[in-house]
């Protein structure tokens, strides 16, 4: 089922968590909210279980499907909830866990016992679980409870999946694991999902769309590819990954900062220019157009690619560089060997929508 | 190695001290109340607990007891949700003014009930009107008792509700759960411990309580007199083997609750470890 949310905003007494935004989620969509802590995500979330209520402003909707839900209380929204820490029922057995929801169920439509009991099997056998169905959650490991939590969120086949922060209090082989096995059941049970991370790597892999947040705002919906390839703003493109930057001054046509020099299509003024550590390629000697010297002060040889951290008099921060791991023992690298930075591509946000109002800027595209 | 203080010569003073106090102010007593109440033989003391008074005083006390624990119950879980669930302007005064009959001398609680439902009192003379007499008869010793108590349940509870948050809670409402059965099957199971320690505490207080009482009891023998104000009365008439067989039921009920407490601490650190 779709979500559709229009103007749904929300103030916590005076401050402001969560600006006025618009969202369409499609049908069987698995939408990622990727954002910092503070950005409004889970705020938003919660508005959209009905766990949280939406300022009260003329025209904000939620829409699931065609049905309106905006003054719906959460029992009746039919969605599915899993918690950052699981909150199983700790006095419950996993069993009874998933099948609370049933069990609670007005006696009318509750189905018969020996329908919960086939049913509660057939979720726990889905998660992998059915042999810890009488065990409590206290005997679990964390990744366990959460994909109990998860059974107990589809035990009453919800309109939408909402999962806050799912994966966030666990360890990362573990995580990698769920991640990936929640894409599975994604793709084969085909509910509506929108989960909540602060995690760029989980969002980026997880997601059809991701929606990024920062401060209260949506800052823009896209698929991973194009959020990657043509961040809409600055904080989008900061937030995605490793930035390395370099400020300086152009002109005629040359960024000079210190002794690095760059050769740019711009025009003279200040200017402060972005590259990703996999866009700056290493050298043993200058190219016609960089000339940009550099000490490497740290390697991690480990993963698919090498991770070099680069110094240099011209930089205020050290610049990181990833490279092959052929160029690595090409070059020779080591510690405090010198080398030359060739910027193979690089981005700038010179109509950077500020974060302070009072400044004003540019409207360059 | 070895800890700062833990000289032989140290330790072993300490614990002398220790056990010297314990015996003298804690267990020489308790033993005493048993052996003046038998002094003068098991006749004389079951003679003094069968007493027609005595068992007056006897069913006085257990029925305040009795209605008191069921009121402080609602009271204090339905306080205990309100102070850990929701955020509402005064919601700190309120935790404050649970505190007020820990802080006030029950005497002085014992003292504006009278001043507020006696007979020439501000509400009271209004009730006098209506033929409705609370003080010096046992509503007003229940509500005295109560007052007393009602703090109890609440304090155990509201540090545990805190600590579990309301996680548990919210994914019950989101399942569908409506909210009594949210209560019933996600609250209730998770403090169930915390409430009954603190109904064994409520009954300690609200068995055992004197001051508040000797205000507004007036102390009718037969009529509005309860074990520890019949006890005074045993005591102030040179019945000292009647005063201390009262005493000892009292001691006994006390006894009973430390032993019902100790194996709830108990069931609760063996329920810690399975965790």
């Amino acid at each position: 089922m779709s979500i559709r949310l229009h103007a749904i905003g929300k103030h916590f007494g005076k401050t402001q968590a969560l600006e006025p935004v618009d969202l369409d989620i499609a049908e069987g969509e698995l939408v990622g909210l990727l954002g910092p802590s503070g950005s409004g995500k889970t705020t938003l979330l919660r508005i959209i279980a009905g766990l949280e209520t939406a300022d009260r402003e003329p025209g904000g909707r939620i829409l699931f499907g065609e049905r309106d839900v905006t003054h719906l209380h959460v029992r009746d929204r039919r969605i599915g909830f899993v918690f950052q820490h699981y909150a199983l029922f700790r006095h419950m057995t996993v069993f009874d866990n998933v099948a609370f929801g049933l069990t609670v169920m007005p006696r009318k439509q509750r189905p018969s016992s020996g329908e919960i009991r086939s049913r509660v099997h057939r979720l726990l056998e889905m998660v992998k679980l059915e042999h810890m169905a009488q065990r409590y959650p206290a005997q679990l490991s964390g990744g366990q409870q959460q994909r109990v939590s998860l059974a107990r969120a589809l035990a009453l086949r919800p309109d939408v999946l909402l999962l806050d922060e799912p994966f966030g209090a666990l360890d990362a082989k573990v995580r990698q694991e769920l991640r990936r096995w929640l894409r599975h059941l994604h793709d084969e049970l085909n509910f509506t999902s929108l989960f909540v991370t602060h995690d760029q790597e989980e969002a980026l892999e997880l997601s059809d769309r991701v929606v990024v947040m920062s401060d209260g705002r949506i800052e823009q919906i896209d698929t991973p590819d194009v959020l990657y390839r043509r961040p809409a703003n600055r904080f989008v493109f900061e937030f995605l990954g490793d930035v390395n930057h370099l400020e300086g001054s152009v002109r005629n046509g040359v960024l000079t900062c210190g002794d690095a020099r760059l050769a740019v299509d711009l025009a003279d003024g200040p200017e402060e220019l972005l590259l990703r550590p996999h866009e700056v390629e290493l050298a043993e000697k200058p190219a016609a157009h960089a000339h940009m010297p550099v000490t490497v002060t740290a390697i991690s040889p480990v993963g698919a690619e090498v991770r070099v951290e680069l110094a240099a008099d011209w930089l205020g921060e050290p610049w990181l560089a990833t490279i092959r791991h052929a160029d690595y023992e090409r070059l020779a690298l080591a510690r405090g060997v010198r080398l030359y930075a060739l910027p193979r591509h690089w981005h700038r946000f010179p109509a950077e929508r500020d974060h302070q109002p009072s400044k004003t800027v540019a409207t360059t595209s | 190695m070895q800890r700062i203080g833990d000289a032989p010569a140290v330790r072993r003073l300490l614990i002398t001290a220790a056990v010297l106090l314990a015996a003298l102010f804690l267990l020489l007593p308790l033993v005493a109340i048993f052996a003046q109440a038998f002094a003068r033989g098991v006749d004389v003391f079951w003679a003094n607990i069968t007493n027609t008074y005595t068992l007056a005083a006897i069913q006085l006390t257990l029925v305040i007891a009795v209605l008191t624990i069921p009121v402080c119950l609602v009271f204090g879980v339905a306080l205990a949700w309100l102070v850990t669930r929701f955020r509402f302007p005064g919601r700190r005064i309120l935790q404050t003014l649970i505190d007020i009959p820990f802080a006030v001398s029950p005497v002085v609680a014992g003292l504006v009930y009278l001043l507020l439902y006696g007979r020439t009192g501000w509400l009271g003379s209004w009730l006098d009107g209506h033929d409705i007499q609370l003080m010096f008869a046992w509503p007003g010793i229940l509500m005295v008792t109560i007052f007393v108590t009602c703090p109890f349940v609440a304090r155990e509870l509201i540090p545990l509700m805190q600590a579990q948050g309301s996680r548990e809670e919210e994914a019950a409402v989101t399942l569908g759960a409506p909210g009594w059965t949210i209560f019933r099957r996600v609250t209730l199971p998770n403090i169930r411990w915390a409430l009954l320690y603190g109904v064994i505490l409520t009954n300690a207080r609200a068995v055992g309580e004197f001051g508040a009482v000797s205000v507004v009891s007036g102390a009718i023998r037969g009529q509005t007199n309860t074990l520890p104000l019949h006890l005074e009365q045993l005591y102030q008439d040179y019945n000292t083997v009647g005063a201390f067989a009262s005493a000892s039921l009292l001691a006994l009920i006390a006894l009973l609750t430390l032993v019902a407490k100790a194996s709830l601490e108990w069931r609760a650190a063996r329920r810690e470890d399975h965790a």
